[in-house]
């Protein structure tokens, strides 16, 4: 893809964020849909191509009155969002639609008309759900005992990556929790599934996004700021976590990070501002070390020392992440969003001078990743 | 509905992995191979992942494995006890990953060691149905 050729030019969350038990499903993707659409200052007969992940892309094109000649249904979980962005800007090159719409809406703590959470089947379901995981606060965790014994990563460290979260929350009004919290909180909070604690892990709310993408030729049609994306990427690993190559790098993460960085023409070292999707506690050191901010092995260390919090050199999950803004099932919706408030300058907690920004997401568990450079100039 | 809510979950045999559950159930693990590299693999299908081409079949596991990771999940699953219990991830001296149970150890990290050997026994789950957990190697 050419860096730069296509842009984001509507993007905008519900209007709520939170508990929302007055809403549905299918009506936090429609709010959020007329919120970026409200905010591209277009209506829906401008949109020909929808994309969403929870609810069909049939049912949010019809909800909304679009009339669609390009859908894209997509759902692998959460990183669902950056595949949509990477598809969206191949098919609006390919002359496959022009403007496309983005979706994300899940009803996920109040389960207002949601289906709620998937079972697993096929293979996991014979050879993984028979030993008692819970969902993901039992499997995607399964990993970690073996990266702290390998890189020596201490309970501290990986409490202090939702420590430095807080306290992006904490400058966040729409965050779900501001208050600050300390390593020993986090590690005298309730055990999950240890060696996972309470505050490592997300939150449960309801929301959605929207985001509207177009050609960049066709960018001063709109009102706001264009973000244009530099770089795409995509890869698997294994649905079930149990069969991952490694247990202390996801190789999913690795590809995706790589082809994002290749087609943008940039290296980590370009990048002003970062989103690492943190449905716990340890993705954002797998992700910064999959993605190459830092060595391996390194990140625990580089998150605890303050790199990463308000006022470090590489700000992290500036919302506060899923672990404090806030986590409705497939979070990488939330991850874009930030990224476009911060190279819009319109972030509650604005970093300086953002010009490049990594969104970076992953999908059940280790299984899928995508990522999305972005940058508020075109090259 | 009784049982999805007192049982711990009982595995169901596809016809690609049926060899492996009706061995299970008879207390052996059996895995699949490459005849051409006896490279081994797991979960079963009825070809080499990555290479078609290759020959491949079933032969009985030494079932002896080491402890990769675990969690000791205080969230329990429908069917476990409400005490703490470990999920595991193991790597077999055949090479193969699988997730199991630990068993006849406390879920105490202080007693349980990455890297620890162990030793495959089945738990019954059904009349037909026996899944492979493992214990600390004597």
């Amino acid at each position: 893809m050419n860096p730069g050729a296509v842009a984001i030019v509507g993007a905008a969350e519900t209007t709520e964020l939170g508990i929302i038990p007055g809403v549905s499903q299918l009506g936090l993707h429609a709010d959020a849909a007329i919120n970026a659409m409200r905010d591209a200052g277009i209506s829906p007969e401008t949109i020909d191509g929808v994309a969403s992940a929870g609810e069909s892309p049939v049912a949010v094109a019809h909800y909304l009155g679009i009339t669609p000649r390009y859908l894209d249904a997509t759902s692998v979980g959460g990183c669902s969002f950056m595949m949509h962005v990477r598809h969206a800007a191949a098919a609006i090159l390919a002359g496959h639609a022009t403007t496309v719409l983005i979706t994300h809406g899940e009803s996920g703590r109040s389960g207002v008309g949601a289906a709620g959470w998937t079972p697993f089947t096929g293979l996991s379901a014979q050879f993984e759900q028979p030993y008692g995981p819970s969902g993901p606060p039992s499997l995607f965790t399964l990993p970690v005992l073996r990266y702290m014994k390998e890189y020596g990563l201490t309970h501290e460290q990986l409490a202090s990556v939702a420590v430095v979260q807080r306290e992006w929350a904490g400058l966040n009004p729409r965050a779900s929790f501001r208050d600050p919290i300390s390593v020993e909180d986090v590690l005298n909070s309730r055990v999950i599934a240890y060696p996972f604690h309470l505050l490592e892990c997300c939150l449960v709310t309801d929301g959605g996004g929207a985001l509207i993408l177009t050609a960049s030729d066709r960018v001063s049609e709109f009102p706001t700021k264009p973000i244009f994306v530099l770089g795409t990427g995509e890869s698997s690993e294994t649905p079930m976590v149990s069969q991952m190559v490694d247990l202390t790098t996801s190789g999913a993460f690795r590809r995706s990070g790589a082809a994002a960085f290749t087609e943008a023409c940039l290296k980590p070292a370009d990048i002003d501002h970062v989103m690492i999707y943190d449905a716990f506690a340890h993705l954002p050191i797998y992700g910064l070390e999959d993605l190459g901010f830092v060595g391996r092995g390194e990140a625990g260390a580089f998150i605890e020392a303050g790199n990463t919090r308000p006022g470090g050199k590489l700000p992290l999950n500036t919302n506060g992440g899923g672990l404090s803004y806030m986590h409705s099932g497939m979070y990488g919706m939330y991850a874009l969003q930030e990224s476009v408030r911060q190279l819009r300058g319109i972030a509650s907690a604005q970093v300086p001078n953002v010009r490049t920004s990594v969104a970076h997401g992953v999908g059940n568990m280790f299984a899928v990743a995508s990522t999305i450079i972005l940058s508020n100039e075109r090259p | 509905m009784a049982d999805q809510t007192t049982a711990k979950p009982i595995p169901v045999p596809t016809p690609e992995t049926k060899v492996f559950w009706d061995r299970a159930n008879e207390g052996e693990l059996w895995l699949q191979r490459s005849v051409q590299t006896g490279t081994a693999y797991f979960p079963p299908r009825p070809f080499f992942p990555g290479d078609p081409t290759q020959e491949v079949e079933w032969f009985r596991a030494g079932g002896n494995a080491r402890l990769l990771s675990y969690v000791i999940n205080y969230r329990a699953a429908p069917g476990f006890p409400r005490e703490p219990y470990v999920i595991a991830l193991v790597e077999l001296e055949e090479g193969v990953r699988m997730m199991g149970n630990l068993v006849d150890i406390e879920a105490d990290p202080a007693v349980i060691d990455l890297d620890m050997p162990l030793q495959v026994v089945f738990e019954r789950r059904s009349e037909t149905v026996a899944v492979p957990v493992w214990r600390p190697a004597v």
